[in-house]
């Protein structure tokens, strides 16, 4: 019918312009692929882009900036608090080319995924830092291909909490802790937890198990794996023979931060590993019974500290914004020792500053200070490869299996290997 | 309501020495309801309890509740700490409303259509809606953020709004189709010949009938528009967030710390707006007009 | 969702008397002038909204899924676009290869059929369980009795509350220190072993979404009149041939719509497990949904993740494929056919 037909093509006429339409704003986006090298000189209003922040140090630092630079405000936007999310959500905004996110706080981990696609802008040249006032390990973690992308902000060590009344002298080593277990076992008490579920912490717990050991899950070029050592195998040994003897509690395998210092904090637990938060919690949580007889040392490890696995975050300009000569100065305002020293008596965030460490004043108000310091020396970053996620997950599914005794430390290191040959190709 | 003069009816058959000896049937109907209502509200009160609990004894299991206070709920609104909850509340239900009643407008339309109109293609039209239905919805997020982001419409509600609508659509249009269908012509022929026209007959006759299937999909659309986090956690900007991404931006005081008790709150709160919709909407629910309506 | 035969060859035209039975009164003549004008109007808002939101992403992802993702540049270190990937990304899924290798264990491609089969079994699991649930609680709520109204208000409490509350609420029930463990009294690992957390998941989805099902069974029982169950009592008929003689056919158009859709929910799930058990438990992907897959991929690779969301579409394409050929969810019905079985 000759109505019919028409309204049909009328119809799918409007149809077929509208998906092109679309077609056409879906395709539009910001810059080439040269973002790094535009607006290097811009200035004005920036957005400085985090995840929660808990300790409230973040809004007071840029009031203060705002204060001081009436032409160049910053305006914060807040991310959720869960890392995943935080990663998604940047990833979103950098693939969209947005403008809106200038500095960007980024999880140590995440550095090299990001300069890698081109995201960050290189510090160097006009944006060259000076990075001798630094802890060397936070530097390696904003360093990618030998070029710094990222300054570091906040940093992070894994401490061993132990309960100092039944254990007078923390272990230096696993084997001394492991035979301090006899003591958890008299007093009716699990030995010993990290972070053993299947998440990133597991990375983490996993990570210092081998490097402790001697072992590496990637060579320094930070690509071509190299975990399937004798090494990686002693110190991945350690932990599956504690999962299956009991030293660790079968239940550890569920734990995440949380329910390992809920655990400790009920008394359950000997020794804990753990982030420098667990501290304040546990002396002032209202249901923790270990108030004062808790003590922290570094990690036990082969014949001094153990390899502790470094976290923190790092500030990052994006290579698409449009006012990066402000961006820069921000990231030096963070940087700078007023606002660490803020930061860590304000928030309880380890600082980047080496000599920061040793102040008197702050090692009063956060008295793990030291031992962290000693972490965070002897800490071994994650592997700094673009393809982390891909890598994180082979450690993680391996690592996972073989603590649950799905699979022999030999057979998960060898499928760990060409999980992260894989995940480069 | 019909089943009521059914009961009665029933009772009224019984001899009066029956009557005496225990209604096996009503005691199964009120087990049945106190089985339902614990099945539905136990997690709930675990919910409630933690919900009132000192944060300091998150972990207690004790299952009544204990170490009351209000700092978790007063946690939640407070917006000196970033918790933009009251804010997130009436987005939700801007969101939720705008959704609601377009989805429904369109899924009636095309519900008449389908159900009452002939045409070509018929098929065709059901399997592509049922087809929007089919694909993971994870992965309609990068393309739709970076559509947005292109016309700036990141931020505002609109983002929201017209995502949740085309979600809501397969469910409100096949629901809605399937109830229109149950419906007899016999009214709407008898309306036309009384010279209504067909939208007239429509909305007069068949619309007042259908009202449990029209309510229920308005819930369906609302509850889903509202229980939507992953498109609005990336499309949603400050001002616009809604409940499920500003719970999910809640935190403890320290980082790592996870906070359960003030979620645990802040789901207490979020429950009250949507079981006063559904008391309110619950007895349009009833189709108190099939009365005399429908068979004769 | 068939049709019918004898719409689909009708052009909108006077009615063939052949096919109607002589009872029936003839269509209005005027209400078949511009029909199929007025339905093309009264579809195209929502096939726009449709093809906006769905359409797009899905032939864009279809697109993408031909390219290959960015490799690294071997110089520079930086990222470079892959190019053509032929079905390169399809394989990689479908026969597990990586490259020339197949996918070693701890790579996302190992688990595609583990996922496929996990997602299986919750679909299969939950929708049952749910299905004969909510037919209960609907029957129920369908009484008339003093406080109806505070009895659906709490059915739906479980559905109101947002999933990711709920699924926090159900980790914080099932750790291993939780409520659950500690009323039952026992030391399940709900989280971590195998079939504990896929149970977990499974408890908690059937939580949270029986009142969906319950509610759209509870709006198909309200068209019931009562007098056919009256009618039928009268006749001799027990509780039971009363449900599957007149309540199971007369409430089918609702259940098949609520089953369908369920099905299609659960077949995409990702919330729920992601929050609850991060995809893990088991060997350390017990409960990876498809939709983990893919949120996982998305981080690694977005061109192979759309490989593998367009494969999920075929896959879900395929169960509803047969869900309403062979279980015959007849959504659209016409006069005719209303006539021959609708009346008791």
């Amino acid at each position: 019918m000759v109505m019919r037909s028409r309204s049909v093509n009328a119809a799918a006429a409007c149809l077929g312009i509208g998906v092109l339409l679309i077609g056409v704003a879906g395709c539009g986006g910001g810059g080439g692929n040269n973002a790094a090298g535009q607006n290097t000189s811009g200035r004005g209003p920036i957005t400085y882009v985090q995840g929660k922040d808990n300790n409230n140090v973040v809004r007071p630092t840029i009031d203060k900036w705002n204060a001081d630079h009436p032409n160049e405000k910053v305006t914060f936007k807040e991310q959720s608090d869960s890392a995943d999310a935080q990663h998604d959500d940047l990833v979103q905004h950098f693939q969209a080319k947005d403008a809106n996110y200038d500095v960007v706080d980024v999880d140590v981990v995440w550095t090299a995924e990001f300069a890698a696609k081109g995201w960050l802008q290189p510090l160097e040249g006009q944006f060259a830092l000076d990075t001798s006032k630094l802890l060397p390990a936070t530097v390696k973690t904003g360093t990618y291909n030998g070029k710094l992308y990222a300054a570091p902000q906040s940093s992070d060590g894994g401490l061993l909490y132990y309960r100092k009344d039944l254990v007078p002298t923390p272990p230096k080593t696993w084997d001394e802790m492991m035979s301090d277990c006899s003591i958890a076992k008299q007093n009716n008490m699990d030995c010993y937890a990290g972070q053993f579920a299947k998440y990133e912490g597991l990375t983490v717990n996993a990570a210092e198990a081998i490097n402790t050991a001697g072992g590496v899950i990637v060579k320094s070029d930070g690509k071509t794996p190299d975990v399937n050592t004798a090494e990686a195998n002693k110190g991945l040994t350690n932990l599956v023979t504690a999962y299956k003897n009991g030293n660790i509690p079968q239940q550890a395998i569920t734990y995440q931060e949380e329910q390992g210092r809920q655990s400790f904090e009920a008394g359950k637990l000997l020794f804990l590993r753990n982030w420098p938060y667990v501290y304040s919690l546990a002396t002032t949580d209202g249901s923790s019974v270990v108030k004062d007889k808790f003590g922290i040392a570094p990690l036990p490890g082969l014949n001094g500290p153990g390899a502790s696995s470094l976290g923190g975050h790092n500030a990052a300009i994006s290579a698409y914004s449009a006012h990066k000569a402000t961006a820069f100065d921000f990231v030096k305002y963070l940087e700078s020792e007023d606002r660490q020293t803020f930061n860590a008596t304000q928030g309880s965030l380890a600082p980047v500053i080496a000599s920061l460490y040793d102040d008197a004043t702050l090692v009063q108000k956060l008295p793990y200070l030291p031992v962290l310091k000693t972490s965070i020396l002897n800490a071994v970053p994650r592997p700094v490869t673009p393809f982390y996620p891909a890598v994180t997950k082979a450690v993680e599914d391996n690592a996972y299996a073989a603590i649950k005794g799905d699979k022999t430390v030999d057979q998960a290191l060898k499928d760990m290997q060409a999980a992260i040959q894989a995940a480069g190709s | 309501m019909a089943s009521t003069t059914a009961t009665v009816s029933t009772a009224a058959a019984v001899p009066a020495t029956r009557r005496r000896s225990v209604n096996w049937a009503n005691v199964r109907s009120y087990l049945g309801i106190v089985l339902i209502v614990i099945f539905c509200l136990a997690p709930f009160y675990w919910m409630v309890v933690t919900a009132f609990r000192d944060v300091g004894y998150t972990f207690d299991t004790t299952p009544w509740p204990t170490h009351v206070t209000l700092d978790n709920f007063r946690t939640s609104f407070a917006t000196k700490l970033g918790n933009h909850f009251g804010r997130a509340l009436i987005n939700s239900i801007i969101i939720g409303v705008f959704t609601t009643l377009l989805a429904v407008l369109a899924g009636t339309w095309c519900a008449y259509a389908l159900s009452r109109l002939q045409f070509r293609f018929k098929f065709v039209v059901l399997g592509l809606i049922l087809g929007a239905s089919m694909f993971p919805g994870v992965a309609l997020l990068t393309p739709l953020f970076q559509l947005f982001t292109n016309i700036h419409w990141i931020g505002q509600y609109q983002a929201l709004i017209i995502p949740d609508i085309s979600f809501a659509l397969p469910l409100t249009v096949y629901t809605l189709t399937a109830f229109f269908s149950e419906m007899p012509w016999e009214l709407e022929e008898a309306a036309v010949v009384d010279g209504c026209t067909p939208g007239q007959a429509f909305r007069k006759v068949l619309l007042p009938l259908a009202a449990p299937g029209l309510f229920t999909t308005a819930i369906l659309a609302f509850i889903s528009s509202w229980n939507e986090f992953l498109l609005a956690s990336e499309l949603s900007g400050d001002k616009t967030q809604p409940v499920t991404v500003a719970i999910a931006y809640f935190t403890g005081s320290q980082p790592h710390q996870e906070p359960y008790t003030a979620v645990m709150a802040a789901g207490t709160i979020v429950t009250v707006p949507l079981v006063i919709l559904v008391l309110l909407l619950q007895k349009r629910i009833v189709a108190g007009l099939t009365a005399g309506g429908v068979k004769g | 969702m068939s049709v019918t035969s004898g719409v689909d060859t009708d052009e909108g035209r006077v009615s063939k008397a052949p096919e109607k039975s002589p009872s029936e009164p003839r269509r209005n003549a005027s209400l078949r002038k511009g029909e199929g004008r007025r339905a093309i109007f009264l579809i195209l808002p929502t096939l726009v909204l449709l093809a906006v939101v769905i359409g797009y992403p899905v032939v864009k992802a279809i697109i993408m899924s031909f390219q290959k993702d960015p490799g690294l540049d071997k110089s520079t270190g930086l990222f470079v676009s892959g190019g053509n990937a032929g079905f390169s990304n399809y394989t990689h899924w479908l026969l597990q290869r990586c490259g020339e290798a197949s996918c070693p264990p701890g790579t996302l491609g190992s688990q595609f059929w583990d996922s496929v089969t996990t997602t299986f079994f919750f679909t299969a699991v939950t929708v049952v369980v749910e299905v004969c649930l909510g037919m209960w609680m609907a029957i129920v709520m369908n009484r008339a009795f003093r406080g109806r109204g505070l009895l659906r208000a709490s059915v739906l409490v479980p559905w109101a509350i947002p999933t990711a509350v709920t699924a926090k609420l159900w980790f914080f029930i099932f750790a291993y220190d939780g409520i659950a463990n500690h009323l039952l009294g026992t030391h399940i690992l709900w989280t971590g072993d195998e079939w504990a957390s896929r149970f977990a998941v499974i408890i908690a989805d059937v939580w949270k979404t029986t009142p969906f099902i319950a509610l759209l069974i509870l709006a198909g029982l309200q068209v019931i009149p009562g007098d056919i169950y009256e009618a039928a009592r009268v006749d001799g008929a027990s509780a039971w041939q009363r449900f599957t003689r007149v309540t199971l056919p007369l409430v089918r158009p609702a259940l098949m719509v609520a089953v369908l859709f369920r099905v299609l929910d659960v077949l995409r799930i990702y919330d729920l497990p992601a929050i609850l058990t991060n995809g893990g438990g088991g060997t350390g992907h017990a409960t990876t949904t498809l939709s983990i897959l893919v949120v996982d991929q998305i981080r690694q690779g977005f061109n192979s993740a759309a490989a593998l969301s367009t494969l999920t579409f075929l896959l879900i394409f395929l169960v509803a494929f047969i869900f309403v050929r062979f279980l015959g969810a007849h959504v659209v019905q016409t006069q005719q056919s209303q006539q021959k079985g609708g009346a008791a």
